[in-house]
């Protein structure tokens, strides 16, 4: 009976939540992918400028130019990067590649690092 | 006695699915993309053209298209049904979501195939 009468959390405190490193890599997961699907019309229009004509190829050139737009790309870089690294883990993990506790916590350090250097490194390269 | 096992519809393995194979496709294009920008394929209009306009280019940029449509649509419908608690919100962005997505991949497909 008193475990019936137990005070239950009636609602999901999120600022009490502690999520262990994968869990945080996984909602980054989806922050990243809900990102990427935001810009999405951004991105072709990109393309579009990219392929049109030699002009609106120089235009593109000239407008990723600008800081604010090279900030904003970097951004998406790592949002694609994250997810791309993310999603590799979880195809590892569907073939039973390091699905033990240790092992996956391991992955969740190296799709963050990875991503991390790697936005870091074309980054730097792209500005 | 009917002996009837309670199984569903199966549309979740079918997401589930469909979410690993559009993956792995966009994997392999990304690959693709990144080799031909480090052999220089993006330097001018000229040389970026030429990557995107070859034949095999075009068919496997294809199915980029429609795979990035197709991950996004059951990836960014699992979050609206998650966080959405209101089903005629969840309705509304969910109808928005396909539309958006339909109309997406045919604009991206007539700038790879119109080259």
């Amino acid at each position: 009976m008193t475990e019936l009468t137990k005070q239950r959390p009636k609602f999901l405190n999120l600022m009490a939540i502690k999520l262990p490193l994968p869990g945080v890599a996984s909602i980054l997961h989806r922050v990243s992918g809900i990102g990427l699907f935001l810009m999405l019309p951004v991105l072709i229009w990109m393309l579009d400028l990219s392929l049109t004509s030699a002009d609106t190829y120089n235009t593109l050139v000239a407008v990723t130019g600008h800081p604010l737009v090279k900030i904003i790309l970097i951004g998406l870089l790592w949002a694609f990067l994250h997810h791309f690294c993310m999603g590799i883990r979880i195809l590892l993990i569907d073939i039973h590649v390091g699905v033990e506790k240790e092992a996956a916590r391991k992955s969740t350090v190296a799709v963050l690092a990875v991503s991390l250097v790697m936005t870091l490194i074309l980054g730097a390269k792209l500005w | 006695m009917v002996n009837r096992k309670i199984v569903g519809a199966h549309y979740g393995l079918m997401d589930w699915l469909v979410q690993r194979i559009t993956g792995v496709v966009m994997v392999v294009f990304t690959l693709i993309v990144a080799l031909g920008l480090i052999q220089g394929a993006g330097a001018s209009y000229e040389s970026w053209r030429g990557f995107m306009s070859a034949g095999l280019m075009r068919f496997v940029s294809f199915l980029f298209i429609v795979s990035l449509c197709w991950h996004a649509w059951v990836g960014v419908r699992d979050i609206w049904m998650d966080y959405i608690q209101p089903a005629g919100i969840k309705l509304t962005l969910h109808v928005l979501t396909l539309l958006a997505l339909i109309g997406y991949a045919g604009w991206a497909v007539q700038i790879i195939w119109r080259l």
